[in-house]
């Protein structure tokens, strides 16, 4: 199972308190989770990724093993351990404001 | 006894203010969606408890919600958690998506920019929903980049009404400075046909034909701020307003000017006449008195607060040109706050309640058509829309 941490108004439009478990058919990959969590809670299409474009939103990011995956390819594999379920995959908003 | 509930967007979140016909003591539910923009929320005339509401956020793009009683709980349309992939919902009701179709006869694909360029049309947000006067499933929505949307099914998808951007003049439409948005639909209800639309900076649009075909209708309106002050398009109106029973005539808020249309937007005259300013927000109709008309003026396009810090309504009961300043209740000393666009509403009991909200968190009522006025609350986040539903 896939761990997928998700910003807090994203987990309030999910009604989902903590870290999402999902299981992701095939490869895991930014894509992959994505359309999978998509599949699961619907109401968060085109809150991370634009509906149309399917490009992530830009003040989002994504973080795993410490490591910003911004802007690595969609499909690229992600680390095991964030396969394995033993590191999170993180949706983050950046930081905006003073 | 019949009652009032108030529906608040401001810049955190969404409040429902509720009291009975007295109008004395309120409950404040919310925030709803806290800490998400709320442009606008507004009930169905058909069905009240039926909701709708513009959630949105820089971060996390455009939500829809609604309400089937009365704001108490949300949703997003078609938008539910499912456990299997099999049967999953669609998850559209936050999907606006530009009619690109030949089919539409003249698909847009750019605007004016502010150094005068062409730009992509970029859906941002909706601004405006308005409920269909006949169908509480039927709504349309106003958005940014400018266009107008509707969907017939609650919510859950939405449709360019494409020839509004196709009639022609799209390619002039220019941002203001709050972006290139279509703030204003008003429906007429004596014609199920006919709607009546405002963009900054583009104009008033009529549509006779359900949203078919479109024209600007800004003859009359001068703008010191475009090449050809009386141009077909290009003027910043800021908010239209009409009086159900007599669709005919319009009132218009110019970014500078207050104008009146007796033809349905044919013409317009400036009737700002002795206000002390004629830069402003809002403006909108006595529920009873179709020729009494309330504004709130603002200093300057460069100083967004009110006239040497006095907060202060102005009421023509003539249909404007003739205004007083309407005062009680109200603060008469370092106040700069601003009231927005669709900050202000009425309702219909007996004695007309005025509402309006203010960039400072303050919602005001006047229970006695603008004679005197008091908060309702003092404190919430700013506040960008307030809408009033009369009920039974």
């Amino acid at each position: 199972m896939i761990r997928l941490v998700l910003p807090p108004h994203l987990r309030t439009l999910a009604h989902v308190h903590g870290e999402v478990t999902l299981d992701v058919q095939g490869q895991v990959t930014q894509r992959s989770i994505l359309e999978a969590l998509e599949a699961r809670y619907p109401m968060l299409r085109g809150t991370i990724r634009d509906h149309v474009t399917q490009q992530r939103r830009p003040f989002l990011r994504f973080f795993a093993c410490d490591r910003d995956l911004s802007h690595e390819p969609p499909d690229a594999p992600l680390p095991d351990v964030v396969t394995s379920g033993a590191e999170p995959f993180f949706v983050v908003g950046a930081i905006a404001g003073g | 006894m019949s009652g009032v509930r108030v529906l608040v967007g401001t810049r955190k979140g969404a409040f429902v203010l509720t009291a009975d016909g007295k109008r004395k003591r309120w409950e404040v539910a919310g925030p709803h969606f806290a800490g998400w923009e709320i442009y606008h929320l507004k009930g169905s005339p058909v069905d009240p408890d039926r909701v709708y509401a513009s959630q949105s956020s820089g971060w996390f793009g455009q939500v829809i919600q609604r309400s089937c009683d009365g704001g108490k709980t949300w949703e997003t349309p078609g938008g539910g958690m499912t456990k299997t992939p099999g049967g999953t919902p669609a998850g559209e009701s936050n999907k606006f998506v530009y009619d690109a179709s030949p089919a539409t006869g003249k698909p847009l694909t750019t605007h004016q920019w502010y150094d005068g360029t062409q730009h992509p049309w970029e859906f941002k947000r909706v601004w405006h929903l308005e409920p269909s006067l006949i169908d509480p499933d039927s709504v349309y929505a106003g958005v940014e980049d400018a266009a107008l949307f509707r969907t017939s099914d609650g919510g859950k998808t939405w449709q360019e009404l494409a020839g509004l951007r196709g009639h022609g003049t799209g390619p002039k439409w220019q941002p203001g400075a709050g972006g290139m948005c279509l703030h204003t639909i008003l429906l007429d209800p004596s014609d199920p046909k006919r709607m009546f639309i405002a963009i900054s900076a583009a104009g008033a649009f009529r549509t006779d034909d359900g949203g078919k075909t479109w024209r600007p209708i800004n003859r009359g309106l001068r703008s010191q701020y475009i090449p050809d002050q009386s141009a077909e398009v290009g003027h910043c109106v800021h908010r239209i307003a009409l009086h159900r029973s007599r669709p005919t005539v319009l009132y218009m808020q110019k970014h500078w000017d207050v104008m009146r249309s007796d033809d349905a937007g044919e013409s317009w005259r400036e009737v700002s006449g002795n206000l002390p300013t004629d830069f402003g927000f809002v403006i909108d109709v006595h529920a009873h008195e179709p020729d009494t008309i309330y504004v709130v003026p603002i200093k300057s396009d460069s100083e967004h607060y009110p006239p040497e810090g006095k907060l202060r309504v102005y009421r023509s009961r003539t249909g404007g040109n003739e205004w007083e300043a309407l005062t009680q209740g109200l603060p008469q000393r370092d106040c700069y706050v601003n009231v927005l666009r669709d900050a202000m509403a009425v309702d219909s009991l007996d004695s007309c309640g005025v509402y309006f909200g203010t960039t400072g968190g303050q919602v005001y009522l006047s229970a006695d058509a603008g004679d005197s006025w008091e908060p309702i609350v003092r404190d919430l986040p700013a506040v960008l829309s307030v809408e009033v539903q009369t009920l039974p």
